[in-house]
């Protein structure tokens, strides 16, 4: 299996964090920076040079077991320190959807 | 429909505890995500944006009422609540846990449902048109020569690590309701000068990046080669697909390079080494798949019953039942569409509540049986005319019955970047206003038929090629637009829409999809002429003037 | 690498020769298809007992002529999901009628046991010990098949046909 660190050159463009989703259920989490995962986006180990970005990335793959399709995306921090997501995907995945989900009666 | 025995439920058992140990090794890490991800996709398991989703098979497009309350069943206990009808007849849950999922396939394998092959590189799920077995004037059932693939593709050993997935479609009408041609087989089931039943083979259809209608690579292949025939064109795939570059792929991209005769002649010489082998089919192993398909004890029943007379007065039932209440081959029956497309709703999803009613229905009034259509309605398929009256208002309390099946609210979509990984905008949201837009019953009436097909990214999941408004979502510095197609068709006519100007921004699409209608209802020659035969006679241009004059 | 061979695992018979190291006269070996091409009459009948790996994007007809000769044929799995060796498989037991072993090398897993078995292969060059030595349990994963392969195993269409059958002929 090929690293993904050798498949495409990793360059971020502002602060960025690494996200994933839980092996055993499915959820969406958070490296956090104590070399753990998070479903709370505010956990998040925020980097801001490429560099920390592809050694963030690589610890998080590591962790084959408990996380799966981890990459790299943008947040926005903003003035107080809180981190809100960077994009419309990253939005979806840490609010949900967008739609009201069928009610069950 | 059909009823498994001992040995088809024994595969799907043993295919359950296959998985489950699989995945028990996976969670323990003896199974590397990347040796695990494709056994997982070979049971219909997703890794979305949120969660796992998990697609299950539902063969041709046919359930019984036992198998839609299993369905109900799994969508409240391992999910949210609800579940959504696809594209090709099968039924996704979004929420679902992979260390839950072997106990979801248990319980389905328990009705004879499971998730086989409903992704990965290998044979999908062989769809038929909803109104199989019960459409006036169908050569014969399609689904007999369905249930014969199916079986004959189901992990299949040479063919479980095909270079990417291989789609399969069958129709025995006319009128092609299974959207044959853009499949990588598509067989049109027919009988020949002598009588004989057989299949026009077409090859190489497909949407997606590089979208092509299929062409035909044999004009006739007796009912006894079929199989044969199919594993001739799928070795040669399985030998020479490309696997270097998963965009090109397909079947359709090797029958593109090599071009429809060349590779006509590759299967034919693979196909005349093998052609009177174990796989000639026998008349009698037709004859005894077709005993294991259940058709109704129908009585006879006048076309207009009392019933049917008194409701007439209801203009709501009228509505509903000149819209939704389709002829069937049986005298005094009628196949009945069940909308999924309510105003304001996502497409083609159902909450488990209404599909436990839905079997309810169809247990009272389909002899238990129910049909999913790849536009995402369900439909039950043997409806005695006089319970049309009391059967709508059951479905309208259920909220199936809006009377807006093929019309322009009637939108066929993929679940876009609110569910799907890979996205580039969002589908769902832009049905859901669109069906607002255009809520009211006489506009819609006026306007016709009309397919709008919406997809959330080019993998085309929502057929938007083959819509006669096709949406496209991309993405444009990190904002969602949209590519506006018209003119693309599925059926027997099928062809790939046409581009009719710059992508437009999310808050913009409704408004352009108005303004398409309105051009069209300017240019139209007569009200009956159908939107699509408007594009094709006028062309594209009219409609681009109009549409971007102030844009 | 662990070899399975009739449902256990057994030292390799046959021995890996390089492409650049001397091939010798006696003894049981296994050498690349390029290699074997390369001297095909004089290798194919050679004392002792040969086997060609044959790569799986080359069509197995140019070693047909060789097959009647030759112990052992492996086919390559790059990748498992990389299922060409599954046809080559079939088109050399099935069409060619070789007898020789079958091997299936490169990323051979417990998942696709069965399906090699299926295609034709006798032997197996397993990646993981664990898989090796879960072999013989994994294989009885499956008792029904629904198509024919050239494994003799009696398809569900014809095992139901004979239930009919013995059904109609028991009343």
């Amino acid at each position: 299996m090929t690293s993904p660190l050798e498949q495409k050159k990793i360059r971020i463009t502002g602060p960025s964090m690494v996200t994933a989703n839980r092996t055993w259920d499915g959820v969406v989490i958070y490296r956090t920076s104590k070399q753990g995962w998070s479903a709370d986006l505010s956990d998040a180990a925020i980097v801001r040079t490429s560099d920390e970005a592809r050694a963030l990335l690589t610890e998080s793959i590591a962790d084959d077991v408990g996380a799966i399709g981890a990459y790299i995306a943008p947040v926005e921090v903003r003035d107080g320190g809180a981190i809100k997501p960077g994009n419309l995907r990253e939005h979806i995945r840490s609010e949900g959807v967008t739609i009201d989900l069928p009610v069950p009666a | 429909m059909y009823a498994y025995d001992e040995l088809d439920r024994t595969i799907i058992n043993e295919r359950v505890e296959e998985f489950r140990d699989q995945v028990k090794r996976r969670l323990s890490g003896e199974l590397t995500e990347d040796e695990f991800k494709m056994l997982r996709l070979q049971n219909g398991v997703y890794l979305q944006l949120h969660a796992y989703m998990f697609r299950v098979a539902i063969p041709y497009g046919t359930l019984s009422s036992k198998q839609l309350r299993a369905l109900a069943h799994v969508a409240r206990r391992y999910d949210r609540g609800y579940g959504h009808f696809t594209t090709r007849q099968n039924i996704q849950f979004n929420w679902i846990k992979l260390a839950e999922l072997p106990d979801a396939l248990a319980d389905l394998a328990e009705v004879g449902i499971h998730a086989m092959q409903t992704s990965g590189n290998n044979t999908r799920n062989v769809t038929s048109d909803q109104w199989a077995g019960v459409a006036p004037g169908e050569v014969e059932d399609p689904r007999i020569w369905s249930e014969l693939l199916r079986q004959y593709t189901t992990l299949h050993p040479e063919f479980s690590f095909l270079p990417r997935k291989f789609k399969f479609a069958i129709t025995a009408s006319d009128h092609d309701r299974a959207a044959i041609k853009v499949h990588d087989i598509g067989l049109r089931l027919y009988k020949n000068e002598a009588g004989e039943t057989g299949f026009e083979v077409l090859v190489g259809g497909g949407l997606g990046r590089t979208p092509f209608i299929g062409k035909t690579i044999k004009p006739f292949v007796h009912g006894h080669d079929l199989l044969s025939y199919v594993e001739a064109i799928l070795r040669v795939y399985n030998q020479y697909g490309r696997r270097d570059n998963i965009y090109k792929a397909r079947i359709k991209i090797l029958v593109h390079e090599l071009g429809i005769e060349k590779f006509a002649r590759e299967v034919e010489e693979e196909w005349l080494q093998m052609r009177d082998s174990a796989l000639a089919i026998d008349d009698s192993v037709i004859e005894d798949i077709r005993s294991r398909f259940t058709y109704p004890a129908y009585e006879k029943l006048p076309h207009m019953p009392d019933e049917l007379k008194k409701a007439a007065h209801d203009p709501h039932f009228e509505a509903w039942r000149k819209n939704s209440v389709a002829p069937h081959k049986v005298p005094g029956y009628a196949i009945v569409t069940l909308s999924l497309k309510p105003v304001g709703g996502p497409p083609g999803d159902a909450t488990a509540d209404q599909m436990d009613a839905i079997a309810d229905l169809a247990d009272k009034y389909s002899f238990g049986e129910i049909r999913v259509g790849h536009e995402q309605n369900l439909a039950l398929p043997h409806v005695a005319r006089r319970d049309l009256p009391v059967l709508w208002k059951a479905l309208d309390k259920i909220g199936v019955a809006t009377p807006n099946v093929n019309l322009v609210s009637d939108i066929i979509a993929c679940p876009g970047l609110d569910y799907c990984s890979l996205a580039n905008a969002r589908s769902i949201p832009i049905a859901q206003e669109l069906t607002r837009r255009f809520a009211n019953h006489e506009t819609a009436n006026m306007i016709g038929r009309l397919h709008i097909n919406i997809s959330g990214c080019i993998n085309a999941c929502g057929h938007h090629h083959v819509g006669h408004i096709g949406i496209l979502g991309v993405e444009k510095n990190g904002e969602e637009f949209y590519q506006i197609t018209i003119g693309g068709r599925a059926d027997e006519k099928a062809e790939v829409g046409t581009l009719i100007g710059p992508a437009v921004p999310y808050g913009e699409v409704a408004d352009v999809i108005e303004d398409i209608v309105e051009a069209y209802l300017a240019l139209r020659a007569r009200p009956d002429e159908l939107f699509i035969d408007t594009v094709k006679r006028l062309g594209v241009e009219p409609f681009k003037e109009r549409v971007y004059a102030t844009r | 690498m662990p070899l399975v061979k009739g449902g256990k695992i057994i030292a390799d018979p046959l021995i890996h020769v390089a492409d650049d190291a001397e091939i010798p006269g006696e003894g049981a070996i296994l050498i690349s298809a390029a290699r074997f091409l390369g001297d095909a009459e004089a290798l194919s009948q050679r004392a002792g007992k040969t086997g060609v790996i044959w790569p799986n994007n080359r069509d197995v007809d140019d070693l047909v002529p060789y097959l009647g000769r030759l112990a052992a044929v492996a086919l390559v799995f790059p990748t498992f999901r990389d299922g060409r060796a599954y046809s080559q498989a079939r088109l050399l037991r099935e069409r060619h009628g070789f007898k020789g072993e079958l091997r299936a090398i490169g990323q051979v897993l417990r998942d696709q046991f069965v399906f090699m078995l299926r295609a034709g292969f006798d032997a197996f060059e397993v990646k993981k010990e664990s898989d090796a030595e879960a072999f013989a349990a994994t294989v009885k994963r499956y008792s029904v098949f629904y198509q024919p392969t050239g494994d003799g195993r009696i398809t569900a269409l014809h095992r139901r046909m004979q239930l009919r059958h013995s059904e109609s002929a028991g009343q």
